[in-house]
Formats: C-alpha cells, structure tokens, sequence
C-alpha cells in the first residue's frame, strides 16, 4: 500500500508512546477497538483544573496507520482544551496522513479513543465530587 | 482452488468442502465419509500456500482409487520441494505452475492420466485440436523449453539434498525467533510442511504493522488489513485459528538462494521489532499485567 511520507514518519518515529498512572484522577484513559478486528488503541490524557490537556500518552495494537493516527493525535490534543479536542473529527486526522480509504477506519478509532478517554476523565471527576 | 470450485456450483455441480484439522491436515475418515456414490472428482492441494502443510497425498490417493473416484491433485506450491509420484499417489491430474519452480511466468502444466483410469477432459479453449484437443492454442516453446528447465533443476536439488538445506535453514529461522521472543505461535503442522515454509503468529503484534517495520525483508501476512477483503486469513481461520491470532501472522518463504546469513539477519530485524512494536502494543502491556484479554468487554467494530 502506498503511504504519505507523514504517515511513514509517525509510524517509525511515533510520538508520545508511553502509559500514564490510570489511578491519578488528573488522568482520563480511553481504550477502543477490539483484538480480534486488529486493532485496539489506548489513549492516555492528563487533564488539569482548567481543562486544558497537559499530556497525552497512547499505546495501539493495530497496522501502521493506525498507529500513526495515534501518534498524531497526542501531538494534536497537547495543549488543547477537552472541549476543543472533542470537535477533532477522524476526517481531520485522515486528512493529515493522507489515508487511504481502506485505513479511514483507523482514523475513526482513533477520533473515539479522545472521546472515550475525555468521557473518562469526567467520570472521574463526578465520583469524586460527589 | 476455491474460485474454481464456486465456478462450477453456479454451473450446476454439487461441491463438498472438507474441514481440515487444527494442524491443516485433511482427516482420512472426513474424507471417506464425504465421498458418495456419485462424486465425480476429489481436489487436493498438495501443500498449502500460506501454511505450507503436505497433505498425506498418497493415501487420499489410495482412497479415491478405492472408490473410483478421479483423484486431482494442486502441487502447485509443492513441486521441487518434495518428491511427486503420481503412480505411487495415484494421483489422476496434477497441477504444477512454472512461476513457484523458478521456472517462467505464463506457464504450467496438467498432468492428465491417459489408462486406468482414462481422464477425459472438456477444453476450455476450443479450436486447431492441439495438445490432444485439449487446449487448442500454438505452444509458446520458449516457455516450455523454460519450465522444462526448470523441472530439472528442481529434481536436482530433491534429489543432491539440496532442499534439506532450506529446511536447516528454515529450522534456524523458527529457532533463533523462539530463543528471543515469547509467545510465538506456528501455524499449521510443522513435521508435515514444505521444508521452505514457516508460518507464524507473532501474539499482540499486528501483521501490517510488523511488516512496515521489516521493509527489508519480504514477507507476506494473514492480516486482514494487508488484503483488500479486511477479513484475516481464511485458512487461518479454518485451522481455528482465532481472529486475534490470525491478524499477527507473517508467512516466511525460503528459497534456492537464501543464505544463512540472511536468515541471521532476519531473527535480529524480527526479535527488534516485534519488540519495539510489543512495547508500543497495549495487549502486550495488559498481560503483562496479568490481565486475560478475554475478560475485557471489546468493542468490536
């Protein structure tokens, strides 16, 4: 299959790979997909008061642009606002690493990996409000 | 072999398919079971593409003959690497292609018995009556001189031992990658397989992925995201392979000109690989963990 030279260099040189502690109520964890589909990816974001995501971390099971939809997500999400991160769209992503349409797929999970671990984190918060 | 099969459903045969063991190979007693009075032909794949398994091609032989059943035997994968007879195997048409003997593309060849029994062919190419009016069409002599050629060869390198060194190498392959990696699993038997082939599921790395990583070495996987269809391999999954496996598995093929060093090269490019991909790989970490991955509510999607 034939790849963007962006997609290549987040697969070899994927950014922020890595686990956060899943204990720390700063830290949202979103875990999508499925083994048996081929690909699951685990996204990490550390959220402070103010909303603003200070770190991300993610590890993925999954081909070479899913892994790079992943990679390219936690160099997106750095520094934003949750609100802001949760209107990324996979279209965004997929436009970014030029995947083909065989691999849009991989783009969607990773779009539902910031949503899980967002609504994760909020969890989170509201069990430990109440 | 299954196109062909699905070809001849929609004009009006009747097909059986027969279910393989976990090890690929055929059970004899599925076989006897399955042929009534009226089966025509048994269709055999002497070894396997993507596994590599062999067939126990002579007794499936011995139990058409019994019935009188006309026996097709698929050696397409398996000539020059193992000893054909189709006398001893009664085997009554057998398929060889010139492109996996290093012979030429664009050429192979139907071994069609002529007595005892006599197999009578329709041509699929119609008109001049060449080849027995078989397969009308002038013969590309270039072509046949090649796969000739290379039959010959073939039979040189059964015959010198030549072959066995494939599977020296091929043994050292799957040594060197079980002396670095854990959870490494083989796919299909590996006492019966060609002695080039090694087929293995490398657990909590996808096959895509992996083969991005080792660019230099040319391999193929039963990953759904390498084929068009995004199903994993079926022949993967006829063994029972389950899907979670499937999509991890590469297929190595060894040849005339494979060296050891090569074969060195590729257990060092695979051990760091498959482990940087482990580290990145969040199956991997969960049991690791200790966590069973069947215990996770997936989603599929």
């Amino acid at each position: 299959m034939a790849y963007s030279d962006k997609l290549i260099n987040h697969y070899e040189n994927p950014q922020n790979v890595g686990s956060l502690d899943k204990a720390d109520p700063e830290v949202g964890t979103g875990l999508v997909g499925a083994p048996a589909c081929g690909d699951v990816m685990k996204l990490q974001l550390k959220i402070n008061d103010e909303g603003i995501i200070e770190d991300a971390r993610f590890k993925t099971f999954g081909c070479g642009s899913a892994i790079a939809s992943s990679s390219l997500v936690t160099t997106m999400v750095k520094g934003m606002h949750v609100e802001q991160a949760e209107q990324i769209k996979n279209s965004e992503i997929a436009a970014e690493l030029s995947l083909p349409p065989v691999k849009i797929h991989c783009s969607v999970l990773a779009e539902d990996a910031i949503k899980a671990a967002i609504a994760d984190y909020r969890k989170k918060r509201e069990a430990a409000q109440a | 072999m299954l196109d062909s099969c699905h070809a001849l459903e929609r004009d009006g045969w009747e097909v059986t398919y027969l279910d393989v063991k976990p090890d690929g190979i055929l059970d004899l007693d599925t076989l006897r079971a399955a042929i009534r009075p009226e089966t025509t032909l048994v269709s055999v794949m002497l070894a396997n593409n993507e596994i590599g398994v062999i067939q126990p091609v002579a007794e499936i032989g011995a139990i058409c003959r019994e019935h009188g059943v006309i026996f097709h035997c698929d050696a397409v994968q398996a000539t020059g690497k193992v000893a054909i007879d189709v006398n001893a195997m009664n085997i009554d048409l057998l398929s060889i292609s010139g492109h996996k003997m290093y012979g030429p593309k664009g050429i192979g060849a139907l071994y069609v018995r002529r007595a005892r029994p006599r197999v009578r062919l329709q041509a699929i190419i119609d008109g001049g009556g060449h080849e027995r009016g078989m397969r009308s069409g002038t013969l590309p002599v270039h072509q046949i001189v090649g796969l000739g050629k290379a039959a010959v060869y073939a039979k040189e390198d059964l015959d010198s031992g030549k072959i066995d060194e494939q599977r020296r190498l091929r043994d050292r392959l799957w040594a060197g990658l079980q002396e670095n990696l854990d959870e490494l699993y083989i796919n299909g038997s590996m006492e019966q397989r060609l002695p080039n082939n090694l087929n293995v599921s490398f657990a909590y790395v996808e096959g895509e992925a992996l083969m991005m990583a080792i660019r230099d070495i040319a391999v193929s996987s039963g990953s759904a995201c390498t084929s068009a269809s995004l199903e994993p391999s079926y022949v993967l999954r006829a063994l029972g392979v389950e899907a979670e496996l499937a999509h991890t598995s590469i297929r190595f093929g060894l040849g005339r000109f494979t060296t050891e060093e090569e074969v060195d090269y590729a257990i060092a490019l695979l051990t760091e690989k498959v482990r940087w991909l482990r580290e990145m790989s969040p199956l991997y970490e969960m049991v690791k963990e200790g966590i069973d991955l069947k215990s996770i509510q997936w989603e599929a999607h």
